[in-house]
């Protein structure tokens, strides 16, 4: 009835109507706006405005004309970018570490996950999540610092080698070493922190497949790999179409912290070489191209996996 | 139900597994326990692996307590905290109320607007530049201002303000309080649990963070501890054996000093965290199923 009612003042005065929708919205709402205003000037101004910052990279950026009277140079930046030297070397570099540290780092947290939640004694359960957290809340840089120290020639790791009849080298400095130590300790670092969502996931398995599985005669091990498994798959799908959408995502800090002169031809990568054009030698055009073409080819890669995992298995995130 | 043979072995490797797992993650930290207290010239002249302190000694942190740079980096990450924290809580509970309130006209645009900022961003040299033109360099603010707010915690805090009964927000407003006041007095003190997670996840991140401030600050005597510790462990920069007031006293603990101000810095965050656990496992899970 009342809704017969309205409808014809609304065709009949859209404008008034759209007016006094807005007022009263507004006064309704005002103290909501007033709260949100200051998040969105934020984003404004540290978001938004760098993203139109981001033209530069079409334009020879020079820091006395500012970012609108630089000229323009179109492509010019790319051009001169995919036929730098080091533009193979960099897409290969990012690839490699990327694409080791999902190989190897992304199944760790999955399996200790397993792992624990196969553990009866609750008190040790607790006792090792908490302690497999604590790598997560310590800072890079003493990370970085115990890496190094560690893997100087009478360092920690050195003592090991030349335990078991090994030759003394400093690690840190042979490049054949810089992913291991890299994707090492990178899994040191994140086990216990990304297996807590796992954990989470599995409490939400139905505790009847267990007990089906048990009368069908499975081991632990057995319900371990064909019960929990399977009900982590979703979970473990969405998060691995989130890795592999950042998988040109590499972080930079640890590489900056580790990475020296000797081993840049295994260890450069796009974020470290766009840090040391940009900033160091202030080359901000170029710099802001390669940064660019970064996140391009990532949102490449995230709808790239999502398209795939929805064709293969059903679930996406979008 | 009895064992099998098999699920006994599995287990037994089980537990090994995970004991191999707290040996490998505490021994690093450990060995930095012994190597504050052991003597410089044992440290210098037998490295690798430590089981036990070698000559015990405190010099070290007596050391640490006393060199200029160390004392001010730990001023400026307490100036950044006490800074930082109270505008991203504030910033984080603006947002979170707002993206949990109902009946706003334009939520739905405002929200888009925010969110669109978790997939694109200018990248690392425009927000340089822009900082820069912001006059954010060189000082404290630049540490502080930018990274006011995450969105992700934003969506923590979001959850967290959903599950408040809408008849308590109305009963307020029916009273005549405006959503500041209940945002304030009614909604942070029910959220207590996830305000003091997204004190840890913003806290931790000042504390640790030392990008920001390796491309932002210049002045030594502004940098936060971190870059202090980057400038002995890594860059082995001799900032910090220089200066009248250390020199020779300073070299004589050149090594161990490195190992007692990792102690200093990294003991309070690890002190902290195991009492928010409870708190941070559910935080982790809400910002996995909403992102």
């Amino acid at each position: 009835m009342q809704i017969e009612h309205i409808k014809p003042a609304r065709s009949g005065k859209p404008a008034g109507h759209l007016r006094r929708t807005l007022v009263r919205d507004f006064k309704m709402n005002k103290w909501k706006y007033l709260i949100i205003l200051p998040v969105i000037v934020y984003f404004a101004i540290f978001a938004y405005k760098p993203m139109y910052g981001v033209i530069i990279a079409f334009k020879n950026y020079r820091p006395s004309l500012g970012i609108l009277d630089s000229p323009w140079v179109g492509l010019l930046q790319f051009k001169l970018f995919f036929r730098d030297i080091y533009f193979w070397r960099l897409l290969r570099n990012t690839f490699c570490i990327s694409g080791l540290s999902i190989l190897f780092g992304f199944p760790a947290p999955i399996i200790l996950a397993l792992l624990l939640n196969e553990i009866r004694c609750s008190w040790f359960k607790r006792t090792v999540q908490t302690i497999s957290y604590m790598p997560y809340f310590i800072s890079v840089v003493v990370i970085c610092g115990l890496i190094k120290a560690f893997c100087q020639t009478d360092g920690v790791f050195n003592d090991l080698i030349a335990f078991f009849g090994g030759e003394r080298t400093n690690l840190l400095a042979s490049k054949q070493n810089f992913y291991p130590i890299y994707v090492g300790s990178g899994i040191w670092q994140s086990i216990g922190w990304d297996s807590i969502i796992y954990l989470a996931a599995l409490s939400g398995i139905d505790q009847e497949q267990y007990e089906a599985a048990k009368i069908d005669g499975a081991s632990r091990f057995g319900q371990m790999v064909y019960v929990t498994l399977p009900g982590l798959l979703p979970t473990i799908t969405i998060l691995f179409i989130l890795r592999m959408g950042g998988i040109l995502n590499v972080g930079y800090e640890k590489i900056l912290l580790l990475y020296q002169p000797l081993t840049y031809e295994v260890a450069d990568v796009f974020s470290t070489y766009v840090y040391r054009k940009g900033i160091i030698e202030a080359n901000y055009s170029y710099s802001t191209a390669v940064g660019l073409f970064n996140s391009v080819v990532n949102i490449v890669f995230l709808l790239l996996t999502n398209g795939i995992s929805k064709k293969v298995n059903e679930t996406s995130l979008f | 139900m009895k064992k099998s043979a098999g699920d006994r072995i599995f287990d037994i490797i089980n537990v090994l597994i995970m004991l191999c797992l707290v040996l490998i993650t505490l021994y690093p930290m450990y060995y930095v326990l012994c190597a504050s207290v052991s003597s410089n010239t044992y440290l210098v002249a037998h490295p690798g692996v430590l089981f036990w302190p070698h000559d015990f000694t405190l010099g070290a942190y007596k050391m640490t307590f006393q060199h200029p740079l160390i004392l001010s980096g730990y001023r400026n990450t307490l100036i950044i905290l006490a800074g930082s924290l109270p505008l991203n809580i504030v910033m984080t509970l603006f947002c979170g109320y707002f993206m949990a309130s109902k009946n706003v006209l334009f939520k739905k645009y405002i929200i888009f607007y925010l969110m669109l900022t978790m997939f694109f961003s200018g990248g690392l040299i425009p927000a340089y530049l822009n900082q820069r033109s912001l006059g954010l360099y060189n000082n404290l603010l630049a540490l502080i201002i930018p990274g006011a707010v995450s969105l992700y915690n934003a969506i923590i805090c979001r959850t967290a303000i959903s599950g408040i009964p809408d008849s308590l927000v109305e009963s307020a407003y029916i009273d005549g309080a405006n959503d500041m006041v209940i945002l304030f007095r009614i909604i942070a003190p029910l959220i207590m649990p996830t305000t003091a997670v997204l004190l840890l996840y913003y806290g931790v991140g000042h504390w640790n963070s030392w990008f920001s401030a390796s491309i932002y600050i210049e002045d030594n005597n502004l940098l936060p501890l971190q870059n202090i510790l980057r400038a002995l462990l890594i860059a082995n920069s001799d900032i910090l054996g220089g200066g009248e007031s250390v020199g020779d006293e300073y070299n004589s603990y050149a090594e161990t000093i490195k190992y007692a101000a990792i102690i200093v810095t990294t003991v309070p965050v690890l002190c902290i965290y195991p009492f928010l656990q409870k708190y941070f496992v559910k935080g982790v899970m809400i910002g996995a199923v909403k992102g």
